[in-house]
């Protein structure tokens, strides 16, 4: 009897000192991150982190964040967000196209916390989706390629056969293709975002079948690696500038600028503004960073793709502008027409002069 | 879809690279295996090389020292499961899957503060006048030290099983450890320094991982390379150079399957990448149905008390 009276109060204590605890919390908004690589990745994981330092930064101590890194998408996804709403989060950024559905679960159980689920396509009451127009820098990026290869051969590493990685590739053959018509593309799937020993497999094949450009679709400085060890193989930061392989392979690079949504989406919560959104921001918006084109790359093929970036960040040129055809030599687009943004985020078709089929 | 556009040449040159780290880490656990004890962490161990050779290339900026560490970190983590076996005589299957788990704990904790971090170049070994060779200069000669160390490992390995009275007394222990007893051998002595060199071994492997194959760290970075060792001691029926044609067999699969994708084969991607496993497996499969057996007494706890 003793023993049940004194363990009844120890958990009353406790109960209480925890509601304590929670109390003191609320004060301060709490973020929490969902990362799916370590945050020393060097590209897409490094990229969304600085992000939350930013978020730290601008509100200092009103703020509070949290992030769980390498989260495997799936199961693991769930477990991690549910444990986040339990501790309090008001926000909770998932920053993976595969947290898809284990965000809409999450949020689904927990009214209350928002949610903001990077490059997907679902949303809920209390879910936005974000994600930036990566494909306007891959048309920068396809126009150095064309214009730098010598052997007409570009690799590409794909992650995973996903509309955001397939527009990437498109738009990265249409701008090679216009600049160098002899140009072709080699593709592989990684099959994975993070595994450096993958990614850098992939690379030295890409480069033994001939490819002296390589593009890559995965978070690590692996392929970079890779390109510097053969030599005269060029490449470009992916996410990240990697600009510490800027005296070697790197010519370019996309860089992923999360910083000012984030803030922005932050403030939302704090003020009590924040709605379900959709958003998708490019080049003009600053959400997508064209890193600096080093020495190696031609002055004319620099002044033609900062032409490119700017007339893309003007709203002048989109990069699907007609006329173009599906890989099966149905039209897609007739000339001057533009994609719309419904069929770019569902992107499941190569254009035509890919070769070989997106595994399904 | 263009065979053509893939080189031969240079398809055999990185299958020597692509095998090295299952050959070296199946050299070790094979002469384990023929002391009579069946260690399975070989993963962890190989784990731990790979960070323990990583850190310390990256601390010193020399490549040889990296590997030397990698060979001790595999050799002592390695103690741990003799210290289990051989003095407490707990079970080896059980031990050894602890290994596995550990050795992923235990680098991932090491290796927090070196994820994205550049290691120092192994420098190619260009063998003069060998490597101008045409055809088998670049396959052959063309290549950074430790493949030579892994395939010398080998060798030295495979005779002195085979001729010196060393090997004879270590598959002596492997075969019937209580005879070997008898005659006067220290079973436990001789056990724990195999197991030492299975571990320095793996570890060697997972170094060869994080500081040439890729080059770079990240936690689970082997991805499962030491229980494809383990499958190869096996399937090669304990025989040295049976473990050499098969991790190659391996490497060489491994590659030709990225090769085939990059030329726009239309297999389906998912089998391509299981591949590897399934020819590996059969192949060795077909070749060890003569059933030259285990070591007798693999696996079996031995006490000078009997």
């Amino acid at each position: 009897m003793k023993i049940t009276k004194i363990l009844t109060t120890a958990a009353l204590a406790l109960g209480m000192a925890t509601a304590v605890i929670a109390g003191s919390h609320s004060e301060k908004t709490k973020v929490g991150f969902v990362y799916v690589g370590p945050v020393g990745d060097g590209g897409w994981t490094f990229e969304h982190n600085n992000g939350r330092l930013a978020v730290e930064a601008e509100f200092g101590d009103k703020v509070e964040t949290v992030f769980v890194e390498s989260v495997p998408e799936g199961a693991d996804a769930e477990r991690v967000m549910t444990q986040m709403a339990l501790n309090g989060a008001d926000l909770i950024f998932t920053t993976s196209f595969g947290y898809m559905d284990p965000t809409i679960n999450v949020a689904a159980k927990f009214p209350n916390v928002r949610f903001e689920h990077a490059t997907g396509y679902k949303t809920a009451d209390n879910v936005s989706v974000y994600s930036a127009r990566f494909y306007e820098g891959r048309a920068v990026q396809g126009t150095i390629a064309g214009r730098m290869t010598e052997s007409n051969i570009i690799g590409y590493i794909g992650s995973f056969p996903i509309p955001e990685v397939i527009r990437g590739i498109n738009s990265a053959y249409i701008h090679a293709k216009k600049v160098n018509p002899d140009v072709t593309f080699k593709i592989v799937w990684a099959y994975t975002w993070f595994d450096p020993a993958k990614e850098a497999d992939a690379a030295k094949v890409l480069i033994e079948q001939g490819a002296d450009v390589i593009l890559q679709h995965t978070d690590s400085t692996a392929p970079l690696a890779a390109a510097a060890a053969a030599g005269n193989v060029i490449g470009f930061g992916q996410a990240s500038d990697m600009a510490e392989f800027a005296d070697g392979p790197r010519v370019s690079s996309i860089i992923d600028n999360w910083a000012p949504y984030y803030i922005e989406r932050t403030r939302a919560v704090m003020d009590g503004t924040w709605t379900s959104v959709n958003t998708w921001d490019g080049i003009a918006q600053g959400m997508v960073g064209i890193g600096e084109i080093t020495d190696r790359v031609p002055a004319d093929v620099k002044a033609e793709a900062t032409a490119l970036k700017d007339s893309i960040a003007s709203g002048d040129y989109h990069p699907f502008t007609g006329p173009l055809k599906k890989q099966d030599g149905s039209d897609w687009l007739a000339a001057g027409e533009t994609a719309d943004d419904g069929t770019l985020a569902g992107m499941n078709f190569y254009v035509e002069g890919i070769e070989g089929d997106i595994p399904g | 879809m263009d065979l053509s556009s893939i080189n031969p040449i240079l398809l055999l040159a990185s299958l020597m690279v692509a095998a090295t780290p299952i050959l070296l880490a199946a050299i070790g656990e094979l002469v384990v295996e023929r002391a009579g004890v069946l260690n399975l962490g070989v993963e962890g161990m190989m784990i731990t090389g790979a960070i323990c050779g990583f850190a310390i290339a990256v601390e010193t900026g020399s490549p040889v020292l990296g590997f030397i560490a990698a060979a001790v970190g595999g050799a002592v983590l390695s103690l741990l499961f003799a210290l289990l076996t051989q003095f407490a005589l707990a079970n080896q299957v059980a031990s050894g899957l602890a290994l596995t788990l550990f050795g992923l704990g235990l680098s991932a904790l090491l290796g927090q503060g070196y994820v994205g971090v550049k290691p120092p170049s192994t420098p190619q070994l260009d063998i003069p006048l060998l490597s101008d060779i045409p055809v088998l200069g670049p396959i052959l000669f063309n290549h950074d030290p430790m493949v030579y160390v892994a395939l010398g490992i080998l060798a030295a390995t495979w005779a002195v099983l085979k001729y010196s009275r060393m090997g004879l007394v270590l598959r002596a222990v492997g075969e019937n450890h209580e005879a070997a007893h008898a005659l006067g051998y220290k079973v436990v002595r001789i056990r724990v320094l195999a197991i030492m060199f299975g571990g320095a071994c793996a570890g060697l492997g997972g170094a060869y991982v994080s500081l040439i194959r890729v080059p770079q760290w990240t936690e689970g970075m082997t991805a499962g390379a030491g229980w494809i060792a383990l499958a190869l001691v096996v399937f090669a029926s304990w025989k040295p150079w049976r473990v050499l044609m098969g991790a190659y067999l391996f490497g060489g699969v491994t590659v030709l399957q990225l090769n085939l994708q990059a030329a726009g084969i239309a297999i389906p991607v998912e089998y391509l990448s299981m591949s590897p496993y399934i020819i590996t497996i059969v192949v060795l499969v077909i070749m060890s149905t003569h059933r030259s057996g285990a070591p007798a007494s693999l696996g079996k706890n031995f006490h000078a008390s009997g």
